[in-house]
């Protein structure tokens, strides 16, 4: 038997013992049972983060109202600053508190703004979120035809091309990539306009016309990443005995490319999309900074120069929640893709 | 048979490595397939039978093989000339292909029955309703069961046999006119063998398919080939009809490869030694548990009460197919695995249960040869230090450990030299031997050989069973010697255990279990052996004198 990759996700993969029985029972696949066990695996990663971030503030040396009050701040903003926090309650109590509240959706109210930290991080989501999705979806769409057909030509003109092109989405920092988009097609050719962010509530042509340049800028990192991942998990997979079946079959290429090694190569792929993703959510920063789009990662910027103690933890709460979600996501593909997988 | 008109006519093929230093694989060789007739290319590994398979059907790896010269003829039209789309028509509708091991052939994300149905959407233009139909028919015709369930099984939840049920339907749904088998049984078990083999002739009488079949295997040639053609190093060295080839080879390699196949009747026993027991295994269980959160527990038992006992200087056989236990058995002795009951003594000693620390003393009694030594032993290790690692973790000086491996090597027949040469430097049955002299260097009492020839040419294999031998004669150490092959049992072991299902079914000295068998399934297997009616050393089929009448006159 040839090696199986083994995928990083720590779950494991089913082996046959060679002759050909599989370890697995012979029965209907249970998905119900793995679905359920994977969301309540989530629970308790959800638990930790929330300890963590509790502790975050608490267990800094010093008096959390002075951090958060700053050098300048008077004696009575610093008594305003306990009460909010309920510093005057045992720790135990503290945390409990906390947790109700989060369980209420109550995740305290920004020290700068005054705001709800609910709703201060709602109004940034959607462009933080439209962009990330636009990001993936313009990633799959180029890197992963590019990975497949690298690995189909391996070692071919195409191959170098795809291969030298992902170094250099690699290795051009992102704001550069940025500024020089912005050069190219806002400034010289005025085909889309310099900054800004358009809701796609009105209207996807005006979304795109803004969302567009941000979305290439940030997506060449993850063409790079991904069209790698996508070559190295086909050319595994192009070597192994069904693909041969498939052309012994008279399958035409692109049934062979698709349909089968694909497929089989989606698990890594897929894994990597998912993580780079939940990366994206926390990582827009500076392209937000250069397409001066107010998401999230403004919003977290502006946060911790702010001392914002509640933004921050609300905002690392929430990311730290997308990355579950994604992870159970892409957990439960893994089930959809390979039948294999399901116990 | 007459063969007036070829199906498939290879005409004087060469096919080299591409690259600066092309090497020639195929050495200009010649074969014809007449209409209905089953063609057997024999020949041992790397001798060029499965390049001139994939040559045929046109899959060579494009990036390091090509066919530089001569013509292969499919009814007349020829394939090498012919375009890839011409050649994608042709595959599954004039010619179709079956693999070696069913698990990989198969796509595990795709149901079996999308991917028999992928041949009619690819070949022709019926409707969803009528493929369904055409596709449900074809898997009676290969005898699945419960075809509607299996209809939308995914390969791993199916056996191997069906799995290769479910490749033959694969490849003759759309009734072509050549089908080319590369080692189709090679995997499997022999009584699922037989019935494969069956099934492809069944099929290829009723619709009158030529089957090009390659195998490395006798006995699978004596029950099935029409004609045969010996390769050897890239050529034909010798063609004729089976009995030709069987009663009156010309070629001294084919002579060579006929005596090299082990006799299915026992050896003559040897006389009874000195009798001491030096592992015995009383009453051993091991169940495997499944266990979930949603789930009951799910208990698998894999051994089940086995009593055995080897005696020094013995070998003791323990034969059945995959999934009977008898690696379980093999493990638990060695704990490698933990038995779940029942004890094992080495020596008279009770180790069964004995915590990792006091196991220590008596690892190097018994000492393991596995299956693939290609695998088996460390690639980045020079064969020196892959000998000396062990008696020099019990404490021996390294120079004497060295003095020993040279020993050793020259015990298994290699050159002294090759203490300093790392294992790819050396061919499987030299590794094996590699892997024996390691075994050999911890001194033990009983070396435990899991399927140790299994994965050797037979030639090698018949070297290695007789370099066993010699070591046992020469060192009076005890061998338990797990085998799936009858004919490898019957050559080396003394008594022989045969296991189904995690039981020990028949028990006994070699000459009793295999010439006189009891049960019914020993008989089974017997009878599944391929190529069993044929004495291969000395040219001749069985007399009905030297078979054992309970096993085959029923």
């Amino acid at each position: 038997m040839p090696p199986r990759i083994r995928y990083s996700t720590g779950l494991p993969v089913p082996t046959t013992d060679g002759i050909g029985h599989s370890n697995f029972e012979k029965q209907e696949p249970a998905m119900f049972g793995y679905f359920l066990r994977r969301v309540l695996a989530a629970v308790p990663v959800m638990a930790v983060v929330a300890l963590f971030v509790f502790l975050l503030l608490r267990l800094t040396p010093g008096d959390p109202a002075a951090i958060i009050a700053g050098d300048m701040a008077t004696p009575q903003q610093l008594e305003k600053i306990r009460t909010a926090l309920g510093l005057h309650e045992p720790i135990h109590i503290q945390f409990l508190t906390w947790v109700q509240r989060l369980m209420n959706g109550d995740f305290g109210v920004s020290l700068l703004s005054n705001k709800p930290v609910t709703t201060l991080i709602a109004q940034r989501l959607e462009p933080t979120i439209s962009l990330a999705i636009l990001t993936i979806i313009l990633t799959i769409l180029i890197s992963v035809p590019m990975g497949v057909l690298a690995a189909w030509r391996h070692g071919s003109w195409i191959d170098n091309i795809v291969m030298s092109a992902s170094v250099l989405g690699f290795s051009i920092p992102v704001f550069v990539t940025g500024y020089i988009l912005i050069q190219i097609f806002a400034l010289n050719l005025g085909f889309v306009p310099v900054q800004g962010f358009t809701s796609i509530s009105k209207g996807i042509g005006p979304f795109l016309e803004r969302a567009i340049l941000p979305a290439l800028t940030l997506s060449s990192i993850y063409i790079a990443l991904i069209a790698r991942m996508t070559r190295a998990a086909m050319l595994d997979v192009l070597g192994e005995d069904y693909v041969r079946t498939a052309r012994a079959k008279g399958l035409d290429e692109k049934a062979v490319l698709f349909r089968h090694a694909l497929r089989n190569a989606a698990v890594p792929i897929l894994t990597v999309i998912g993580t780079g993703f939940a990366l994206m959510i926390s990582g827009v920063v500076v392209t937000e900074s250069v397409f001066n789009i107010p998401g999230l990662g403004r919003l977290t910027v502006d946060a911790i120069l702010a001392r914002d103690y509640p933004v921050i933890q609300g905002l690392i709460l929430f990311t730290s929640g997308i990355y579950v979600l994604i992870n159970l996501l892409i957990d439960l593909s893994y089930a959809f893709l390979d039948p294999r997988i399901r116990y | 048979m007459e063969r007036s008109d070829p199906i498939l006519k290879i005409e004087h093929l060469v096919v080299e490595t591409t690259g600066r230093r092309p090497a020639t694989i195929l050495n200009g060789i010649s074969l014809e397939i007449g209409n209905g007739e089953t063609v057997c290319l024999v020949g041992e590994s790397g001798s060029g039978k499965s390049v001139t398979s994939l040559a045929t059907i046109g899959l060579l790896p494009k990036s390091a093989l090509a066919a530089r010269q001569g013509r292969i003829l499919l009814e007349g039209e020829d394939l090498l000339t012919a375009g890839s789309s011409r050649l994608k028509e042709l595959r599954a509708t004039r010619m179709s292909m079956i693999f070696q091991e069913p698990m990989t052939a198969l796509n595990p994300v795709l149901t079996v029955g999308r991917q028999i149905e992928e041949v009619l959407q690819a070949h022709s233009s019926l409707g969803a309703q009528e493929q369904r139909r055409r596709v449900l028919d074809m898997m009676e015709h290969v005898h699945l069961p419960d075809v509607e369930r299996i209809y939308r099984s995914y390969p791993h939840q199916l056996s191997g046999g069906q799995r290769q049920r479910i490749m033959i339907a694969m490849a003759l749904i759309l009734r072509p006119k050549l089908l080319i088998a590369d080692e189709p049984t090679t995997a499997l078990d022999v009584t699922t063998q037989k019935q494969i083999l069956k099934l492809i002739r069944e099929l290829q009488d009723a619709l009158g398919t030529s089957v090009l079949f390659i195998t490395h295997d006798m006995g699978v040639v004596a029950d099935i080939a029409d004609r045969v053609c010996v390769m050897h190093h890239g050529s034909i060295v010798e063609e004729g009809s089976t009995d030709e080839i069987l009663r009156t080879p010309r070629q001294d390699y084919t002579r060579d490869l006929l005596t090299s196949v082990p006799a299915l009747m026992p050896r003559e026993p040897r006389a009874e030694k000195s009798g001491e027991a030096i592992l015995e295994i009383i009453g051993l269980g091991k169940i495997y548990s499944a266990r979930s959160l949603f789930r009951p527990r799910q208990d698998t038992v894999a051994a089940d009460q086995v009593n055995l006992v080897l005696r020094r200087g013995r070998t003791l056989g323990i034969v059945g197919e995959s999934g009977s236990g008898k690696s379980t058995v093999a493990r638990c002795a060695m704990r490698l695995i933990e038995p779940t009951s029942g004890s094992i003594r080495i020596g008279g000693e009770e180790i069964s249960h004995l915590p990792r620390r006091a196991l220590h003393p008596y690892r190097k009694r018994i000492q393991m040869i596995f299956q693939d030594p290609n695998r088996s032993l460390n690639p980045r290790l020079k064969v020196g230090e892959s000998i000396t690692e062990g008696p020099i973790n019990y404490g021996v000086p390294r120079p004497n450990a060295v003095a020993r491996a040279k020993e050793l090597l020259e015990l298994v027949g290699l050159p002294v030299d090759a203490i300093d040469r790392h294992p790819h430097q050396f061919s499987g049955g030299q590794r094996q031997r590699i892997a024996i002299a390691r075994a050999l260097a911890m001194e033990p009492d009983v070396l435990v050989a899991d399927e140790a020839v299994s994965a050797l040419d037979v030639s090698v294999q018949a070297q290695v069973l007789d370099l066993l031998d010699d070591i046992q004669e020469r060192l009076g150490v005890a061998i338990l010697f797990i085998t799936h092959d009858l004919r490898v049992a019957a050559q080396i072991c003394d008594d022989v255990a045969v296991m189904q299902k995690g039981r020990v079914v028949e028990y006994g000295p070699a000459e009793h279990v295999l010439r006189h068998p009891q049960q019914d399934y020993t008989r089974e297997l017997l009878d599944a052996a391929p190529g069993k009616d044929w004495d291969f050393p000395n040219f001749r089929p069985l007399s009905s004198a030297d078979l054992p009448a309970e096993s085959f006159k029923r």
